[in-house]
């Protein structure tokens, strides 16, 4: 099928009411003037709703008795594609593995979420969080203390059975 | 109306130019701020509320921080003229409020004193050289500046401003007419005793005022001067902090002082509606309120109440009309150059020709039938003009006067057209 073009009609001169058409404008804006209906959220005391499946901070999901659920199996780094993680594992006298170093540049994060979903523990989440402004730069590399420290809600992961998440 | 010493006329004086020019700064800087809440309204936003209860402290932030911005100075600029296109550009739209009656005469201790900065019986001839003035300020800016768009839009200020001089001059000739006088505080004592504000008996002098108007203030739809889409924003485009301000300022200052023009000229000035207690004008040096019957005039008691009354009066006309400027900016969009040019000589022109000598024909034929200057003559007229009133809106609509872009291409089917199934 060929492409159509669309011809507007436009009315032919000596057919057009310049009059009728400025007082319908003015119309139309003194009604939003006396009655505005804002679409603006105030932000700061209005928080914008966030979608189950947001993807914001990051966070790490800790154990009862404070370590990591991150046991560094190096997954995470490996599939990120924006090469934001940096793990360091090590390995207790038990054998049992864990982050020494856990970094995540959220300057580098593209919140793709795919750390959430290769994590085999469960213990690396993307968050409904987005309020992460700081003053330097080198604040916004996030350590491990300071992942295990955030308290957001983390993401729902995409459920193929469900996939609009209702 | 003079009977103070020098000293205490130059008293009252200072004192009333003081109170004017703060009230004029003060509705100058919430008329920015008006603009942007009730711009926002239209647009379904909030506009600025955080500085203060409702934003009301906004034009005050907006004041430090032009104050505390830098001054920047092209490199190429011609210095003196640069500076000298703010204050050029101010001063007029300031001083041409000082012939604007906004109240009834106030009655002192000392004797009564008027309510106009300066009664000079040049009044609209003062307001008319000095509302022109301001367009030095724009030219010498946009020229000064050494940059190709200030220039552009000083040129376009140049000439929209000397085009809609003529047809706002014109159209205040048939103000002018009925009144028999160019000073305002007769214009508003005529507009009582015909019992008609000029309006209704001039309503096409009145449409051709506010479409100059609009044209002299440099406001939407009529901003070529600072067309932001075409020349950043024309004439200011190198000037910041205050100096650019100040451009702003007379700006604002002239849609006040236009503002209350046309309350003055054409909505009574200070002259509460249907009410005929506040009527009050000098003649021959004593204040009356009219004649009676044989003719003696009655002399008129001012009192504060009726001072506060019409000054209550005159300012929600002229807020009204504040209003409608901002309605209008945030209605319509901009004319084409092309179109602006045409409006100006080939239609307000010749109309307002037209209708001078309809009026003055319509006031001659009146005076031979020794029709007395009072309701009747003011309802034929009224009759009159808005027969002419109608004529004009009847050919201007419809597409034959500003045509857009389509006009050009009648007769010529396009090609999408013809292949078109």
């Amino acid at each position: 099928m060929a492409i159509s073009v669309k011809v507007m009609k436009r009315p032919e001169a000596g057919r057009t009411s310049y009059m009728r058409a400025t007082l319908k404008g003015m119309s139309l804006t003194l009604k939003h003037m006396v009655r505005p209906d804002s679409v603006t959220l105030e932000y700061p005391e209005e928080q914008p709703a966030l979608h189950p499946r947001w993807r914001g901070t990051h966070r790490m999901e800790v154990h009862a008795d404070g370590r990591p659920k991150c046991v560094a199996c190096g997954l995470c780094p490996t599939v990120c594609p924006a090469n934001c993680i940096r793990l360091v594992g090590g390995e207790d006298d038990q054998g049992n593995r864990y982050p020494i170093v856990y970094e995540i540049d959220e300057f580098r994060c593209i919140f793709c979420g795919m750390c959430q979903e290769v994590c085999p523990v469960e213990a690396i989440h993307v968050g409904r969080h987005f309020e992460n402004a700081e003053y330097t730069r080198d604040r916004f590399v996030y350590d491990l203390d300071r992942l295990m420290e955030q308290d957001h809600a983390t993401t729902l992961l995409w459920d193929p059975s469900d996939p609009r998440s209702e | 109306m003079n009977h103070f010493s020098t000293f205490w006329f130059v008293v009252i004086g200072a004192i009333k130019v003081l109170a004017v020019f703060t009230v004029l700064m003060v509705v100058v800087a919430y008329m920015t701020f008006a603009e942007r809440r009730v711009s926002a309204f239209i647009q379904d936003r909030l506009g600025p509320n955080r500085v203060g209860p409702q934003g009301l402290l906004q034009p005050i932030a907006d004041g430090i921080k032009n104050i505390l911005k830098e001054e920047t100075m092209p490199a190429t600029a011609s210095k003196f003229y640069f500076l000298l296109g703010p204050a050029l550009a101010i001063t007029p739209a300031l001083v041409t409020f000082a012939v604007i009656p906004f109240a009834a005469p106030l009655p002192t201790p000392w004797g009564t004193v008027d309510m106009i900065v300066a009664d000079v019986p040049i009044g609209v001839l003062y307001i008319l050289a000095l509302s022109s003035l301001g367009v030095y300020g724009l030219v010498l800016g946009g020229w000064a500046s050494n940059n190709k768009y200030a220039f552009l839009g000083g040129l376009r200020a140049s000439a929209q401003m000397v085009s809609y001089e003529v047809a706002l001059g014109l159209s205040l000739v048939a103000v002018l007419l009925l009144s028999g006088n160019v000073t305002l505080t007769e214009v508003v004592a005529k507009q009582q005793a015909l019992e008609f504000w000029f309006v209704f008996p001039l309503s096409l002098a009145f449409i051709f005022f506010m479409v100059s108007a609009f044209a002299e203030t440099n406001r939407l739809p009529f901003d070529m001067p600072e067309a932001e889409s075409e020349l950043v924003t024309g004439y200011h485009t190198e000037y910041s902090a205050m100096k650019f301000s100040m451009f702003f300022i007379a700006e604002y200052a002239h849609v006040v002082t236009a503002s209350a023009l046309m309350a003055t000229l054409f909505f009574g000035g200070w002259d509460v509606p249907f009410w005929t207690g506040d009527d009050m004008f000098y003649h021959q040096g004593a204040l009356i309120r009219g004649f009676d019957a044989a003719g003696a005039p009655i002399p008129a008691t001012p009192t504060v109440l009726v001072t506060l009354l019409t000054l209550a009066s005159f300012c929600a006309k002229t807020a009204f009309f504040l209003l409608l400027f901002i309605w209008v900016r945030w209605t319509l969009p901009r004319f084409r150059y092309d179109q602006v040019m045409h409006l100006g000589w080939k239609v307000l022109l010749p109309a307002a020709l037209i209708y001078i000598m309809l009026v003055a024909g319509t006031m001659l034929v009146l005076d031979q039938l020794g029709v007395p200057f009072g309701f009747r003559y003011g309802l034929a007229l009224t009759g009159v003009s808005g027969l002419a009133t109608l004529a004009f809106l009847f050919v201007a609509d419809r597409d034959r006067i500003i045509g857009g872009a389509h006009k050009k291409r009648a007769g010529r089917r396009l090609p999408a057209e013809t292949s078109a199934s």
